[in-house]
């Protein structure tokens, strides 16, 4: 029999404790979540048409070009393969309307890299969600493109309004729930249907990449206080599973709010970050002038997330 | 009080199944043991021997000094070689003393076992302390210094816990003993009791060692002050601050031990170990470790010889694997990397494990995501990524006034880091520093 140690000491490895390690590592924590936006993207495809892959296509280059360049720019390792920056683009690009134009959708994901994550010092630093950070940009310099809304291909609402949420706002007219939650209404890219969110942030969710906190927070928020004006006046107000279900709240809540980086660590800062997006994304749509807020409460709440972190530590253990 | 569950901790792969069913072997002395003078917490053993002498198996080689300090004796007789300076699986090179083993030589020295009317606490305490016992839960801590007692002014000792959680993966020792000699464990447990007086004992047990349980609720039935509870698999269970908030629901605070509560907390093959002092007259001679990982042709349980090499355990078990990459001492979560094999096995080793690289998922370290994974698993209440964040840009205030000293690193944290950042390597640095900066600050004060 082989006396493996009559010789010297083979080289080992010397690290310190733990010797062990969860299989997660940050590639993999993206790439997955890329993955788990799959069926929001074919969702995508599907009502709005094959084009869109294309708008997809070119945030993700885009964002991996610009990704490149600053890390360059920067004398930082590029690190392209950890998919951080496929998945900015994958989120800018579903959360754009369909059939956006090519060149506003380069512009969207390079700023979303540059000023959403790299002027902030890079992976982890930024706090701001970059692909919302894209979106609130092209939300400002396209405002027309940005609001212009195609029909989907098997559209069976005979309301005029483009989307259900603007339905309800300027014209007082609700639609059709079930559209809304297979998909086949107007909207962003990759928000419109319910169910491939549900899919998607679900399996999410039992593989501990999004915390459950977030979107509970998020939806029970939007509930409560949508449902507060709704008990007040149904004439006037959509009902709290019409506000759920209706623009991007699922997508902002599962695949938004959700973002390690600019979302709290702690249990109790998560509760108070969702209902906080919760609030705002109801006052917005409520008492603003534009029909959808999520993006906006989401950066907004991203703003408080040190302060959160900061008031909702755990006690030491017997202290 | 109620008894409440830890909030943290991680479910790391049990990997028991490599050594669960594997029976203690009694491990022969290899040619040559090497016997480090501190094998303890506390001062180092005074030496009683010099090269040349001539010792026999069992005999007091060096004795306890200082008031936490334990003795050494030698586990096999032959000559003895000069004292040196060796390499130890703590990683740090310590004082000890060489024994060539007479392998012919049937020579004992072990003490006389205690009969019935010797069995009164002070006599069993002076064995424990005779028999150079020291606590096998991983710190080694005097037993018979922790079984002093309490005065007048301190708190009775109301409840011993036995620790049979064995929460480190691979290890399955203490599991082993509660299978194989259950009678004695609750001898030394009762032993101990009565050492400080205290009347009810829990023992305390993993779910995922559905045998051991019933093995010991058997034993333990006819006994009216002591049961046996299952707890939830979880790491780190069987740390004795969470064993002792699952079992009374109390928490011990920060800087305070257990013992401030009037709770001792032992561990299973201490028990063992003082029911052999008493009734087989037998000192701390050998280590019960489990050998284990995939890295290692024959995984096995085994009782070794104190002093034997960790490559004669490993040669023993049928040497490393092709894929074998890392030697730990103690088990993966908590245990220490080795460099040289030549490293003896010591009274507190609790196993050695051969990693294979796939057993130890390396990837490269990421910057932070703020996932919060450490905050949620960290048993102590910590937040990891903000106490290596002050680290690494040098706020070395803030580090000295927060928790950082309430660290028990554990692992829990680096385990689940998806970025792969060395928490715990920081941690520990973090430590270190703060203690020593309080006590330069303590000296300086005295001093003015």
């Amino acid at each position: 029999m082989e006396a493996p140690l009559a010789q010297n000491n083979r080289q080992l490895e010397l690290t310190t404790s733990p010797h062990q390690h969860s299989r997660w590592s940050t590639r993999r924590v993206m790439w997955t979540v890329v993955l788990a936006l799959l069926p929001c993207a074919a969702a995508g495809l599907f009502f709005f048409g094959i084009r869109q892959a294309l708008v997809i296509l070119v945030a993700i280059a885009f964002a991996n070009g610009a990704e490149f360049g600053a890390q360059r720019l920067r004398n930082r390792p590029i690190s392209l393969n950890d998919g951080s920056a496929t998945l900015t683009g994958m989120l800018l690009a579903l959360t754009l309307p369909p059939d956006f134009s090519l060149t506003p959708t380069a512009i969207g994901a390079m700023i979303a890299i540059w000023l959403g994550k790299h002027v902030f010092g890079g992976l982890g630093h930024n706090i701001f969600n970059p692909a919302l950070v894209g979106r609130a940009f092209l939300q400002a310099a396209f405002p027309v493109a940005m609001t212009t809304w195609s029909v989907p291909r098997m559209a069976v609402d005979t309301v005029t309004s483009a989307t259900p949420l603007a339905a309800a706002k300027f014209e007082n007219v609700r639609s059709e729930l079930l559209p809304m939650l297979l998909g086949n209404i107007g909207g962003c890219i990759g928000e419109t249907s319910a169910l491939a969110i549900f899919l998607g942030g679900g399996f999410l969710i039992l593989v501990g990449i999004v915390h459950w906190r977030i979107p509970a927070g998020v939806i029970g928020g939007t509930v409560v206080f949508s449902g507060l004006l709704w008990l007040a006046n149904p004439g006037i107000y959509p009902s709290p599973v019409y506000q759920v279900l209706g623009g991007g709240l699922l997508f902002g809540a599962f695949f938004m709010a959700s973002d390690w980086v600019t979302s709290p660590i702690t249990t109790r800062g998560m509760w108070i970050f969702g209902l906080g997006i919760g609030l705002i994304v109801v006052f917005i749509r409520t008492a603003g002038s534009l029909p959808e807020g999520v993006m906006y409460s989401i950066l907004l709440m991203n703003a408080l997330v040190p302060l959160i972190n900061r008031f909702t530590r755990p006690r030491v253990f017997g202290g | 009080m109620k008894p409440t569950n830890f909030s943290g901790g991680i479910h790391p792969p049990r990997m028991k199944e490599l050594t669960a069913d594997c029976p203690f072997e009694v491990m022969l002395a290899p040619e040559q043991v090497v016997l480090p003078l501190s094998q303890h917490l506390g001062d180092q053993a005074r030496l009683l021997i010099k090269k040349g002498d001539h010792v026999s198996r069992g005999m007091m080689i060096a004795a306890a000094a200082g008031m936490i300090s334990a003795p050494i004796h030698t586990p096999v007789s032959g000559k003895v070689l000069n004292l040196r300076r060796h390499s130890s699986s703590s990683g740090f090179p310590i004082e000890a003393i060489p024994i060539q083993t007479d392998p012919h030589s049937n020579e004992t020295s072990f003490m006389q076992p205690l009969s019935q009317a010797e069995l009164t606490p002070e006599l069993i305490r002076e064995r424990v302390a005779q028999a150079g016992i020291v606590g096998q839960g991983g710190a080694g801590f005097p037993t018979a210094v922790k079984l002093v007692p309490p005065t007048s002014h301190q708190k009775p000792i109301e409840l011993m816990i036995l620790n049979g959680c064995e929460c480190e993966p691979y290890l399955t020792r203490d599991y082993r003993f509660m299978l194989e000699r259950p009678e004695d464990l609750l001898s030394g447990l009762q032993l101990m009791m009565k050492t400080v007086h205290c009347k009810r004992a829990v023992m305390v047990i993993e779910d995922n060692k559905p045998l051991a349980i019933q093995k010991m609720r058997q034993v333990v039935a006819p006994e009216s002050n002591i049961e046996v509870r299952i707890l939830k698999s979880r790491y780190p269970q069987g740390a004795e601050k969470m064993l002792v908030q699952a079992t009374t629901g109390r928490r011990v605070p920060p800087g305070k031990l257990p013992f401030h509560l009037g709770i001792l907390v032992v561990n299973v093959a201490t028990a063992i170990s003082i029911h052999d002092a008493v009734f087989q007259g037998l000192p701390a001679i050998s280590a019960a470790i489990t050998v284990s990982g995939r890295g290692i042709r024959r995984p096995a349980n085994l009782i070794v010889p104190v002093g034997s090499s960790i490559r004669a355990v490993l040669e023993y078990c049928g040497g490393l694997n092709e894929d074998a990459a890392r030697v730990v001492a103690g088990g993966p979560m908590m245990g220490i990397a080795q460099y040289d094999l030549n490293a003896p096995v010591l009274k507190t080793t609790s196993g050695i494990l051969v990693l294979t690289s796939k057993e130890v998922p390396r990837e490269k370290e990421t910057a932070c995501l703020k996932c919060g994974h450490c905050v949620k698993s960290c048993p102590m209440g910590l937040t990891p990524t903000l106490l290596v964040r002050l680290l690494q840009t040098h706020q070395m205030e803030k580090v000295a006034h927060s928790a950082i000293s309430q660290c028990m690193e554990c692992g829990s944290c680096a385990y689940t880091c998806p970025a792969h950042i060395p928490l715990v390597q920081w941690l520990r640095f973090g430590k270190r520093w703060a203690a020593q900066k309080h006590r330069i600050t303590a000296t300086n004060e005295y001093k003015r």
